[in-house]
């Protein structure tokens, strides 16, 4: 297991010169598809037969209908009828299959588009710390979005559509060849051309896309963060503040819109240029040949019936190339998430430690998150029944213990131990169980009270989350709620006071009865005589536990079995309350200022 | 073909992903709306002139479109039936038909380049009107949405027109296409056209019956999209509680519930879009026999040339073509009116708390506050602060204490007009905060909030914030007062190192204090502190409180803390309790009270064995003299 950093260069998108790897991923996950795959393929062949037979027909039945001008009897008659009625045979039966081979397309990507969602969401719940403090949610929320939509949409139209282009080109060719070489060649003179503008359209198209992607991001980042710092943004009545910053944001964004719109343009009228090119040259030089008589008219009907086949392909071809090129953009910036790897793995043969008594260990642990080392050489032990508690002032590492503990992020260097066995080789799962940490800024869920205290253990009875509340003191204040315990949470907690927040995040950790509790800081918003009785109730719920308190307020640790000094990352003092203050330093200086009333 | 793969037997029953709050998507019933439509028309309005030119150009490109059928036709006439002089006209035919490229090349790629940007256009001006928007829109209403839903909408819906745009151009050459061909065909052959015209009632009565099934598969669609992806942006943003927690599985197996009931939707709708095609294939077909042998039989009575009936073959291909397409394209244009619904009813939020119309601007303030029978509550009838009055004199620091959920934060909220009261006044100065403008209001009251905010950048960007004038000196003097110049300066980039999202990058502590340095920075006269230093160690604390008693001098302050060390020094402390004020007066007077203040005060030595005895003493004393 290494415990390097991903550089963030990794966590960018793969960039857009890798496409065809991504196409390949792409349609593998579509061929998986087998039944949709099958039909679909079936489909195409048969709706393209269809298609290609109409011209024919329609040639023949030109054909027919000029032999009856001159000689005028009952049997062309009757075999015009019975083309008339063949193509309408060949007509429903193509819209049949046409219709078919879409159903299958559709269905092979939205069930792609579905696998997606939920790989990302479940690698995105995967992903460690270090990854989610390094990228913004709105980068991810914006891959959710738009780019998970544009993977799909390209298997939507354009995945067997290609195969039906193919197939039609490809028999057409054939058959127009077979036909009269001259003509057929002239009939398909566009191709070469469209494919090549096609090429290099997706090219440009693709790199657009990236960068349009990417700037979204930017966007959504910026919308994200105002809604977000809503209070900040009206405390400091800074709307035109941020409108402007919107602003060039999206100014950018519409810039490179603006050079899909150019792309798109000229490639869409060139493409249907060439093809009309063409078909002026079949008119002209068919229409000599029938003049001259080498090839009669019903030739150069169907000639021209097939041609005007060709044409809703080919004006479909444009928004197919875009599909294809968003479709590598869009795939390259989510495979690239997909592909991360969470840099806290469990081991092979990991042990469960459901049954743990909880004595936890630190050895000589040091950590740094970026290189340099915020954390250096702690040692400390806690036993069940015991507690410790941290003080220190802010960035001296205090959280960052905390978050060693569950695993959160891996210690650089030393072993933290839990009954004696080194956390790197528990299952993750259990240890989590075991283990629970109450956040300094705590999440809550948009959700009711009761689902957010249930959070960690859903199937929860009743009383335990009136218990959990009642320890927390939040019981009188939820049941005189409207709605009580299905009082919705607003985002984040947004419709509770401060403390009201720190208690529900309490009640949610002790309702699952972890071994080893974490209480980082979790109080600085409650008052002391709230906090007298948290104390208290907790006392009892927490009595064969071991207990980790962090805390400014030393009236909430001084209680510890041994309180630990943090400054810089290092241990600066321990001991107990007794002999810190008679040491006489720095613990001692925090105490006389807290409870010495200021004298000026 | 879709059996969900989850064996769903053991529900969590406290558990749900899917949020149920304000702002329901099950309220879009009406897509189609036509004032929707009407709506989209004020942002067009500024490009008229580019709407005129798109139009002829539209216009031409549909007219060389028609025109090609016909120059066939001629072509055809000439090499069969014109014996004499058919080198000439054929040749004529040929060139017309040559010119009639150029001119759709040149139309067809200036209707593209028109309608595509003013449409980009039009898309980023309405993403701007919402985001505009919703600076004004109040915080009660903020409150009660989720950023997830309100991305959806400024980002999901947007994308959603975007993608009708692209279709848009196409129909729209579509519409004028068959409108021409319906006019060609009657001038070439009556009998003709309408033979195969015919199936036209047919194709409308199919679309009578199936539109309203459709529109409803094709909303269900939307809608549990906007489920799933609302659902997924806040595990996102909770993924720190939902590993802590272990609630991955339990997450990831309601998530799927709900990716499914999506992928159901999706395939439903798109049943209905698919079943269009056998139709109006078939449809084609219908008409091309008619025509075959309708047309064979009028040429066997010498009533039709021939090439009158290839034109007819070619255009009926052209004619169904866009119909095919229009219908394929359906679900898109159904999703683009969902999302316009949605994105207009984000701009029709009603804004609650607004400048009045004759408000003036707050300047030269004394800096004094008060608060006169304020009543407030978030809920109806669920009060919150209850009849509140208090003054602030100017340049006095004033502490707000209190058990947690007393409505301390609600006092500086409401002192900010982030809510309209329910009764009472609020003055600053001598004006009415109602009366004066919210943004004069922004800069005389500043604020340090008890969740610290940041946001992604520079910690200078984060300190400066929007004020311009700040300059880098500012910065770092406001840095030094809240004790944070230090632990900037060991950062590797110092002033200059970026924050990752809300700060997580840095302590929590250390949030708080970039936070207090951007409202020192802001230099109001009114300065509220919610909690400032609440994750802050009291050393570095009072080394704050140093530099703030320098700086609160001449400003009036609002305090509020629960760590009572840090509210001693206040002139004047207020007890909050239940939204009531039960106390005001100066430490030592609310002491020697005995109430709520005098309890808690002491609770916060309690657990001290060594409360200074003097100070008991004292206080005995005094609540002794107080009583008698
Ligand atoms: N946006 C909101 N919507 C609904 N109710 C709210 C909202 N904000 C606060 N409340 C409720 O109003 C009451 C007062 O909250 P307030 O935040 O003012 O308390 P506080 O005194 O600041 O508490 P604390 O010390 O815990 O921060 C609480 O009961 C809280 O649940
Ligand atoms: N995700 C991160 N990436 C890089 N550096 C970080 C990260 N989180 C914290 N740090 C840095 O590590 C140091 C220790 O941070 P930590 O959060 O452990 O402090 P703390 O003791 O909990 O402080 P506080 O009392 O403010 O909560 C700080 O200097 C901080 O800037
Ligand atoms: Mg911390
Ligand atoms: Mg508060």
């Amino acid at each position: 297991m290494s415990t390097k950093k991903i550089p963030y260069s990794k966590l960018k998108a793969e960039s857009p010169n890798t496409a065809s790897g991504t196409y390949v991923r792409i349609i593998k996950m579509g061929i998986k598809y087998k039944v949709q795959m099958f039909f679909g393929i079936i489909a195409i062949f048969i709706a393209a037969g269809f298609q290609l037979w109409i011209p024919i027909l329609i040639g023949d039945a030109v054909e027919k209908i000029s032999e009856i001008v001159s000689e005028s009897d009952d049997a062309t008659n009757r075999s015009v009828t019975t083309i008339g009625l063949l193509l309408l045979f060949a007509s429903s039966m193509r819209g049949l299959f046409t219709g078919l081979y879409n159903y299958m397309g559709e269905s092979i990507g939205q069930h792609i588009g579905y696998e997606l969602r939920l790989l990302y969401y479940e690698k995105l719940q995967r992903l460690s710390f270090s990854y989610h403090s390094n990228i913004h949610s709105g980068d991810l929320i914006t891959r959710a979005l738009l780019d998970i939509e544009g993977v799909s949409m390209f298997v939507r139209t354009a995945f067997l559509r290609t195969i039906f282009m193919f197939f039609l080109i490809g028999t057409g060719t054939y058959m127009v060849i077979k036909a009269d070489l001259v003509l057929g060649l002239i009939s398909l003179s566009f191709i070469p051309f469209v494919g090549w503008r096609s090429i290099e359209a997706r090219l440009k198209l693709r790199s657009s896309w990236y960068k349009l992607q990417e700037k979204m991001s930017i966007l959504t980042k910026i919308m994200d963060e105002n809604m977000g710092g809503i209070r900040v943004v009206r405390s400091f009545f800074s709307q035109n503040y941020e409108i402007r910053k919107f602003d060039s944001a999206s100014k950018e964004t519409l810039y490179l819109a603006n050079d899909q719109v150019d792309i798109k343009s000229i490639n869409i009228s060139m493409i249907s240029t060439s093809f009309l090119i063409s078909m002026g040259l079949v008119l002209w030089i068919g229409g000599l040949k029938v003049i001259n008589g080498s090839i009669n008219i019903g030739e150069l009907a169907t000639f021209l019936a097939f041609m005007s086949i060709l044409q809703q392909p080919v004006r479909m071809l444009g928004m197919m190339v875009n599909a294809f090129a968003r479709g590598a953009a869009s795939g390259g910036r989510l495979f690239s998430v997909l592909d991360m790897e969470a840099e806290i793995q469990e081991k092979k043969g990991a042990i469960n430690l459901t049954k743990a008594k909880g004595i936890l260990k630190f050895n000589n642990v040091s950590f740094g998150y970026e290189g340099e080392r915020t954390l250096k050489n702690i040692s400390f032990e806690a036993k069940p029944g015991h507690t410790i508690g941290i003080v220190g002032p802010p960035g001296s590492g205090k959280s960052t213990i905390a978050h060693l503990i569950p695993r959160f992020y891996d210690a650089t260097s030393g072993e933290i131990t839990i009954d004696g066995i080194n956390i790197k080789d528990v299952q993750l799962d259990s240890l989590r169980h075991l283990v629970s940490v109450v956040e300094q800024d705590s999440f809550l869920f948009t959700a009711s009270i009761e689902h957010n205290v249930a959070y960690g253990n859903p199937w929860a009875e009743d009383t335990d989350v009136e218990i959990a509340s009642k320890n927390t003191q939040m019981y009188n204040y939820i049941i005189n709620l409207p709605d009580k315990f299905n009082t919705m949470v607003g985002e984040r907690g947004v419709s509770l006071s401060g403390g009201q927040r720190q208690r529900l995040s309490i009640a949610r950790s002790i309702l699952l009865r972890p071994k080893i509790i974490v209480f980082d800081d979790s109080t600085s918003a409650v008052d002391a005589a709230t906090e007298q009785k948290i104390r208290i109730a907790l006392k009892e719920a927490t009595k064969n536990r071991t207990s980790i308190i962090i805390s400014h307020r030393l009236s909430s640790l001084m209680h510890a079995d041994e309180i630990l000094f943090i400054e810089s990352g290092e241990i600066q003092e321990r001991g107990n309350h007794e002999y810190l203050i008679s040491k006489g330093k720095k613990y001692s200086e925090l105490y006389e200022l807290q409870i010495r009333p200021k004298i000026n | 073909m879709f059996k969900s793969k989850l064996k769903y037997s053991n529900t969590p029953p406290k558990a749900s992903i899917k949020r149920n709050t304000f702002f329901d998507d099950e309220i879009f019933g009406v897509a189609y709306d036509q004032k929707i439509i009407l709506r989209f028309g004020k942002y067009l309005k500024p490009f008229r002139k580019q709407i005129i030119y798109s139009f002829i150009a539209v216009l031409f490109f549909s007219i060389s479109s028609v025109s090609f059928p016909l120059i066939i036709k001629f072509t055809i006439d000439s090499s069969l039936y014109n014996v004499t002089n058919i080198d000439n006209i054929f040749l004529i035919c040929i060139v017309t038909f040559f010119i009639g490229i150029i001119v759709n090349f040149i139309s067809g790629y200036f209707q593209e380049i028109i309608i595509g940007k003013v449409g980009e256009k039009v898309l980023v001006d309405l993403r701007k009107s919402m985001f505009v928007h919703l600076q004004k829109v109040s915080l009660s209403f903020m409150d009660k949405t989720e950023i997830g839903r309100m991305m959806s909408r400024l980002q999901g819906d947007v994308a959603a027109l975007q993608e009708f745009l692209h279709t848009i151009t196409v129909g729209l050459g579509d519409l004028i296409l068959i409108t021409g061909i319906i006019f060609v065909l009657f001038f070439l052959d009556w009998k003709l056209a309408l033979m195969m015209i015919g199936v036209v009632p047919t194709l409308l009565l199919v679309r009578i019956i199936w539109l309203p099934h459709a529109r409803k598969a094709f909303i269900k669609s939307r809608v549990t999209a906007s489920i799933v992806s609302g659902a997924l942006a806040e595990n996102i943003n909770g993924v720190r509680a939902v590993q802590g927690l272990t609630r991955e599985k339990v997450n990831y197996s309601l998530f799927e519930v709900l990716a499914h009931d999506n992928l159901k939707a999706q395939n439903i709708a798109t049943r209905f879009s698919v079943i269009m095609m056998p139709i109006v294939d078939t449809l084609t077909g219908i008409s091309l026999s008619v025509i075959i042998i309708g047309g064979g039989f009028l040429i066997t009575k010498g009533n039709l040339e021939i090439g009158v009936l290839v034109a007819f073959i070619l255009y009926v291909q052209r004619f169904f073509d866009p119909i095919r397409a229009l219908t394929m394209h359906y679900s898109v244009f159904q999703r683009a009116m969902a999302s316009g619904e949605r994105i207009f009813e984000l701009i029709d939020v009603p804004i609650e708390v607004k400048d009045k119309a004759n408000a003036v601007k707050l300047k030269n303030i004394d800096g004094s506050i008060e608060f006169k029978n304020v009543t407030f509550g978030y809920i109806e009838k669920q009060p919150v602060l209850k009849n509140i009055s208090f003054k602030i004199n100017p340049g006095e620091t004033v502490a707000l204490v209190g058990p947690t959920g007393s409505g301390k934060t609600s006092i500086t909220s409401l002192t900010h007009r982030f809510y309209d009261i329910w009764e009472g006044e609020i003055m600053i100065g001598d004006k009415e905060i109602k009366s004066v403008t919210q943004k004069s209001l922004g800069e005389n009251v500043g604020m340090v909030l008890q969740e610290p905010f940041l946001f992604t950048g520079s910690i200078l960007e984060n300190i400066k914030y929007s004020q311009s004038k700040t300059t880098r000196a500012d910065i770092v003097n406001a840095a030094k007062a809240v004790g944070a110049h230090e632990f900037i300066m060991k950062l590797p980039k110092t002033y200059d190192t970026i924050l990752e999202q809300r700060g997580s990058n840095i302590s929590l502590g250390q949030r708080q204090l970039i936070s207090f340095a951007r409202a020192i920075v802001a230099d109001t006269k009114i300065l509220i502190l919610d909690e400032a230093t609440a994750s802050i160690d009291s050393y570095t604390e009072m080394l704050i409180q140093r530099a703030l008693a320098k700086l609160l001098e001449n400003r009036t302050g609002m305090v509020i803390a629960h760590r009572l060390a840090t509210i001693r020094g206040a002139d004047k402390i207020i007890v909050l309790q239940d939204g009531k004020i039960t106390e005001t007066g100066n430490h030592d007077e609310l002491i020697s009270l005995g109430g709520l203040y005098s309890k808690m005060f002491s609770l916060n030595y309690s657990s001290f064995d060594d409360i200074p005895d003097e100070l008991i003493k004292s206080a005995a004393e005094e609540t002794k003299e107080n009583v008698t």
